[in-house]
């Protein structure tokens, strides 16, 4: 049976944050090494999806890793602009990572 | 010495005020250093290009007291570094001048004070241009040129452990740094014991941002670092919080694009090969962490450049016409500006918040808005009569856009006072580089005097 569940209900956290002033980076930690797995395994978090989700050219997602010491998935995008230019609206880069909360996750066993 | 004990307050120094309540608590634990970095490049370029601070003095004023009077009582060094926000040589200046009050007015006996500075003369780099070392961009920026050179106001170069060494070899019970890697902070106090530097690396990594490497989230409260030549064990003080492995693993790879490398003036931290284990309820103890010596000397620098004065509007929308028309809104608003002050030489910027005024083209909800609005408008030019009119201009221009089908035609948007504010200049990040250098030091001249608390 094919079922389903956010990434909000299966992550610990799920945060963004400046690394650098021209980068921001996206943490998805999970609390169990099971669910982490499952996420990996899912196919839900990958380079084309999360540039997918941000809307971003590919050529914008610097890093993708999946660590393994913090059960974490983790990607870095290169910024449109650096931090704090007028018009920027996150310096921190702080509440980019919202649109990753409901993003699908296959749960299937 | 099998052990070293550092407890660090606050990720940030000033920025938040520390607890005071887990700080004792660290305090009381006999650390054998004190130490905190107090900048940050998250802060946004305004503060290094104006040189101020993002922090208010009463909150610096108050951790480094805190810190301070701990240090003198128990006898153990303090160490800051990145001074007030930026870590540029006025902020190092009134860093100094604090720790001097702060002895005068409670009277503390005589301590030798250290500190160094980090700002680079722009003719530094050019000369380091025309001699054909290139200044190498950062994170997909091109190798700095002259013109943006030019246009950058003030450069901080990041320290390593260099100048904190220098100064803890010539016995200085404080140090107030220019701006810093954070990591090297604390790493420096444990290299100047003779640990490892991996582990010494390790130790100023996990400790920079104090409890963010604990669990529950809280931040500003003290944690404490302890190292041995082959492993780091961090403890939260906070009561209510534990450094677990999962808090400790998921704190190495914040802030930064890849949770394996740490880069620090002179080499790298890797910790690829790094192992957790819970130790005890609240410690957690790492081991394998490597650190490898860079082939060529190569120090970050930090620059802003002005753009230009600012003003800030805001205006508010209701109408769900005028809501699914907005950026005919906004462009009816910049052909006016336009009109009156020609197609170039000033900014406007609109965030529209309740569309996507946080993520831009980046928010998939986009096409979504919510029911009503928030712009807020920016307007950047040479001077400050012509920002506050460029943005007025941006702003109130709103009120009147020709939607063609708009029913409401008294007045488009809503405003919650029809005056624009003056905000900061708007600056730019202009330099994320690195330059070689002949001599770790060369960037970072130390002083050192006496304090003689009681007698000022």
């Amino acid at each position: 049976m094919n079922s389903r569940k956010k990434l909000s209900e299966l992550a610990k956290t799920i945060r963004s944050k400046n690394a650098g002033t021209d980068k921001i980076t996206f943490d998805i930690i999970f609390r169990e090494r099971e669910t982490y797995e499952m996420v990996k395994l899912s196919g839900a978090l990958t380079r084309d999806t999360v540039c997918e989700t941000l809307n971003v050219d590919p050529a914008r997602l610097t890093d993708f890793v999946e660590y393994d010491p913090a059960h974490a998935i983790k990607f870095t995008i290169l910024r449109e602009r650096p931090s704090g230019s007028a018009g920027d609206g996150d310096i921190f880069g702080a509440q980019q990572y919202a649109p990753f909360l409901d993003v699908e996750v296959d749960v299937t066993s | 010495m099998s052990s070293l004990k550092i407890i660090c307050p606050n990720g940030h120094l000033g920025f938040a005020p520390l607890k005071t309540g887990s700080f004792h608590l660290g305090v009381d634990s006999q650390p054998d250093f004190i130490a905190a970095d107090s900048g940050s490049d998250d802060i946004g370029p305004v503060p290094l290009g104006s040189d101020t601070c993002a922090s208010p003095k009463a909150w610096q004023r108050q951790d480094l007291e805190e810190m301070l009077l701990a240090s003198r009582r128990i006898g153990v060094p303090m160490m800051i570094g990145s001074a007030g926000d930026t870590g540029s040589n006025s902020r190092v200046d009134m860093y100094v001048e604090m720790i001097r009050e702060i002895a005068a007015q409670h009277g503390l006996a005589p301590f030798k004070l250290g500190w160094f500075y980090s700002e680079v003369d722009k003719e530094t780099v050019r000369g380091k241009i025309r001699a054909g070392s290139e200044i190498t961009g950062l994170d997909a920026r091109p190798a700095l040129t002259e013109e943006e050179l030019d246009a950058t106001d003030r450069i901080v170069a990041m320290a390593g452990v260099h100048p904190f060494l220098k100064l803890l070899e010539e016995g200085c019970d404080v140090i107030i740094g220019g701006r810093s890697s954070d990591s090297a902070i604390f790493a420096a106090a444990a290299l100047h014991k003779g640990y490892p530097e991996a582990q010494s690396y390790y130790l100023g990594k996990v400790l920079e941002c104090a409890s963010f490497c604990a669990e529950p989230y809280g931040a500003k409260e003290t944690v404490m670092g302890e190292i041995t030549a082959d492993h780091v064990e961090v403890t939260a003080m906070a009561p209510e919080q534990r450094c677990t492995v999962a808090s400790v693993a998921g704190h190495a790879m914040y802030e930064r694009s890849n949770p394996f490398h740490e880069f620090v003036a002179g080499g790298m931290l890797d910790m690829t090969d790094c192992h957790y284990e819970q130790v005890s309820d609240k410690t957690t103890r790492v081991t394998g962490m490597e650190f490898s010596a860079a082939p060529e000397f190569r120090v970050k620098l930090e620059g802003s450049g002005k753009v230009g004065e600012r003003f800030v509007g805001m205006a508010g929308i209701r109408d769900p016409y005028t809501i699914a028309n907005v950026d005919a809104v906004i462009d009816w608003a910049r052909q006016q500006t336009i009109e009156r002050f020609g197609p170039d030489g000033w900014e406007l910027h609109y965030n529209v918040f309740g569309r996507n005024g946080i993520m831009g083209d980046m928010e998939p909800l986009k096409d979504q808005p919510g029911h009503e609005l928030c712009v807020v408008v920016q307007g950047v030019a040479p001077t400050r009569e012509m920002a506050e009119e460029v943005c007025m201009t941006g702003t109130r221009q709103m009120f009147y856009a020709r939607l063609p089908e708009v029913k409401g035609t008294a007045g488009g948007v809503s405003f919650i006072f029809d005056e624009v504010l003056p905000g900061s200049p708007a600056y730019r990040w202009t330099l994320n580089h690195t330059m070689a250098v002949d001599d770790p030091l060369e960037l970072f001249p130390t002083h050192t005097a006496m304090v003689e608390g009681a007698v000022q």
